[in-house]
């Protein structure tokens, strides 16, 4: 096995209790492994940044000024977002090196288990995609290759409408923009958002919103990256 | 678009669809014209696969990718991906129109200056090799010959002759450094520096100075490869860039290597007179290579665990010759440059002490710098120890016996030394806690090329 990111070989170590029960497959190295950074500690409840109160200083303002409910529930990230991350994710999506997804495998799952369990058993994993022109470029939607990791039914329920890239945006013109998403199906069962990263919140809650519109009791997000 | 301006941007390319920026319909008459073939991206011959761009082999380096037309998964190459994903089903395109013809330039370089003796016999070697067109020739130099100088006379027959010429280097850094003064060199001539980061990348230029790794996107394109640095990393430990380098060369046309530690394979073909090649004994200004010296130091790795640079090293900082040279400090990781600079500007703090390394985003201002002599120590790991030149500086490696400084590399770096015919020598220490093999191979061989220069 060869590091996903070095691509150095990896000796499996060999103890007794990798001979009793197999070892967990890794896909980075140790020294890879050791640039990525979980969230760990005190996050605020509804986006997941770090912060001592029970929610950060911008879900508060949201929430006084916002002029409808929230669509989103909460959203999980597992990953902060550092330099590694930031040259992992556009080796991934952007250059698209498909295989690079499956490094995180192991830490998203295990981050639904640890944190989204208590959701019903009929919830659906629904991935963010991608427009038809950028699914044309790039040959994948690595949001619909993190859904696949999850023990959940994964279903592409949304399309979306081409627009200029997210990353390519200012702030404001994120929390302003139309909303590009729309529903090819109703839904009745909770939604866990799946998507790589959580920047302003506002691609995620436009999903939610159109879900919402259309049946959908609950929406919940699970992200590998808090931008 | 005129079919010259498409040869002059395509030919000799070997590139992927979307690197080709001509719109689709034009795109397939062209192809039906057959101005440009595709050809497979990536060979698979069982269990094996090979990317038709950067010859990767490795297995863990072949990724699998679920097609979104055909569900089916497709093979692609993980190891150029930088550079545009590389999949089985795209073809790479070749163009395959009429060749281009590149002017013949009259008396195209510019340059002035005047060649020693030992210089100008390998600068003839090298012009008869081009013109007879052999196949390849190795020129070994001693650090500091002046071997750029030596390529002038070579190029400007080519230009004449009307023939594609490519400097090829392992590191961005050296062509940052050749450009200008090929420029300089040959004022009338369009010249392209191809890097990761150069602003123009299209390599439609007769003469080229790219990084090995830029050669990817050629085939069939130069009449004249010159290979600069043969032996350094990653050159000799990366297969796939003597495949590039090999592709982008036209067939019949003449490869030139340079070099001034050929490695053991490379020796041994010369000893057989498998491999022409002409030697440069001598430093540009006549005077010999600076000769190292062992310091040793008993507590040195208890020394550099705190990095703290040996007592020795003060004592010889304090009691140098020349007081006022600059002083050039190799250590063998990024992590120690760091913090040995850090210790040594407290240590000494009449002096100003930078560190330069792989990971650091100012190291060309930082090279800069200190060539202006804007600061009087430069802590470093081995991305300096060739291609750079300072004019006047002692040297000292801490650690010398570590397994990163290799022979080829401390004869390199004690070629930093004396290198300005104002001030043509200079101290090379190397404090050591037990001497290796490769220093005292190194010292063997800079005492030898010695000796073959005339000295004794």
């Amino acid at each position: 096995m060869n590091c996903l990111w070095c691509d150095a070989a990896m000796i499996p170590e060999l103890s007794w209790k990798t001979v009793y029960w197999l070892s967990e497959p890794k896909n980075l190295c140790p020294s890879c492994r050791e640039q990525l950074t979980i969230i760990q500690g005190r996050r605020c409840n509804k986006c997941s940044r770090l912060s001592d109160d029970e929610f950060c200083s911008d879900c508060r303002w949201w929430k006084l000024h916002a002029l409808q409910e929230d669509p989103l529930i909460c959203n999980h990230s597992v990953f902060a977002y550092n330099e590694r991350m930031q040259d992992m994710i556009s080796k991934w999506k952007y250059r698209g090196d498909y295989c690079l997804g499956k490094a995180f495998a192991r830490d998203y799952y295990n981050a639904f288990n640890h944190n989204l369990s208590f959701m019903a058993s009929g919830t659906i994993a629904v991935p963010i995609p991608l427009s038809k022109e950028r699914m044309a470029e790039r040959g994948f939607n690595q949001a619909k290759m993190l859904a696949d990791f999850l023990p959940l039914k994964s279903e592409e329920k949304l399309t979306r409408t081409h627009h200029e890239k997210q990353s390519k945006k200012t702030r404001r013109e994120r929390v302003t923009s139309s909303n590009p998403f729309h529903v090819t199906a109703a839904i009745n069962a909770p939604v866990l958002l799946v998507d790589d990263i959580y920047t302003t919140g506002t691609t995620l809650r436009h999903a939610a919103y159109v879900l919402k519109k259309h049946g959908c009791p609950a929406v919940y997000a699970l992200t590998l990256i808090r931008g | 678009m005129d079919p010259t301006e498409l040869s002059r941007r395509y030919g000799g390319k070997l590139l992927l669809r979307q690197e080709i920026l001509i719109d689709d319909p034009l795109f397939e008459t062209l192809l039906n014209a057959k101005y440009f073939a595709p050809c497979s991206a990536i060979r698979s011959k069982w269990p094996f696969h090979q990317c038709q761009r950067c010859g990767n082999q490795k297995k863990s380096l072949f990724g699998r990718l679920p097609c979104h037309h055909c569900g089916e998964l497709h093979i692609y190459c993980r190891k150029c991906i930088e550079m545009g994903r590389v999949v089985e089903n795209s073809p790479l395109y070749e163009w395959t129109g009429p060749e281009h013809m590149w002017p013949c330039h009259q008396n195209p370089c510019t340059w002035t200056g005047e060649l020693t003796h030992a210089q100008q016999q390998a600068a003839d070697r090298i012009v008869s090799a081009i013109v007879n067109r052999e196949r390849e020739l190795l020129t070994w130099a001693v650090c500091g010959a002046g071997k750029t100088e030596m390529l002038f006379p070579g190029i400007a027959k080519a230009l004449e002759l009307g023939q594609r010429v490519c400097i090829a280097t392992p590191r961005a850094d050296v062509v940052r450094e050749l450009q200008p003064r090929l420029n300089k060199a040959f004022s009338g001539i369009y010249i392209q520096g191809l890097f990761s980061g150069s602003l123009e990348k299209d390599g439609t230029a007769q003469l080229i100075i790219t990084t090995t790794h830029q050669l990817f996107r050629f085939k069939r394109a130069f009449d004249v490869m010159i290979i600069d640095e043969v032996d350094a990393f990653p050159y000799t430990s990366d297969a796939s860039l003597p495949f590039a380098a090999t592709r982008a060369k036209k067939e019949g046309g003449t490869t030139l290597y340079l070099t001034a530690t050929p490695r053991r394979d490379q020796q041994l073909q010369m000893t057989r007179k498998k491999l022409p090649h002409v030697f440069v004994s001598k430093r540009f200004h006549g005077y010999p290579l600076p000769v190292p010296i062992f310091d040793m130091c008993y507590a040195l790795k208890k020394n550099l665990q705190k990095s703290v640079p040996p007592n020795a090293f003060f004592k010889w900082f304090t009691s140098r010759e020349h007081q006022n040279r600059q002083l050039l400090v190799f250590v063998p990781t990024i992590k120690l440059a760091e913090s040995i600079a850090q210790k040594l500007s407290a240590e000494l703090p009449d002096y100003k002490v930078m560190a330069v390394h792989a990971s650091d985003d100012e190291r060309e201002e930082r090279v800069q710098q200190f060539r202006g002599k804007q600061f009087h120590i430069l802590v470093t790991t081995t991305i300096l120890e060739r291609g750079v030149t300072f004019p006047s500086v002692d040297v000292a490696i801490l650690d010398a016996g570590h397994t990163i400084f290799d022979e080829a590399a401390l004869v390199q770096i004690a070629g930093r030394a004396g290198r300005s015919p104002d001030d043509p020598t200079g101290e090379v220490v190397f404090f050591h806690d037990g001497r290796t093999e490769a220093m005292v191979k190194a010292v063997k061989a800079i005492k030898k090329m010695n000796k073959r220069g005339g000295f004794h």
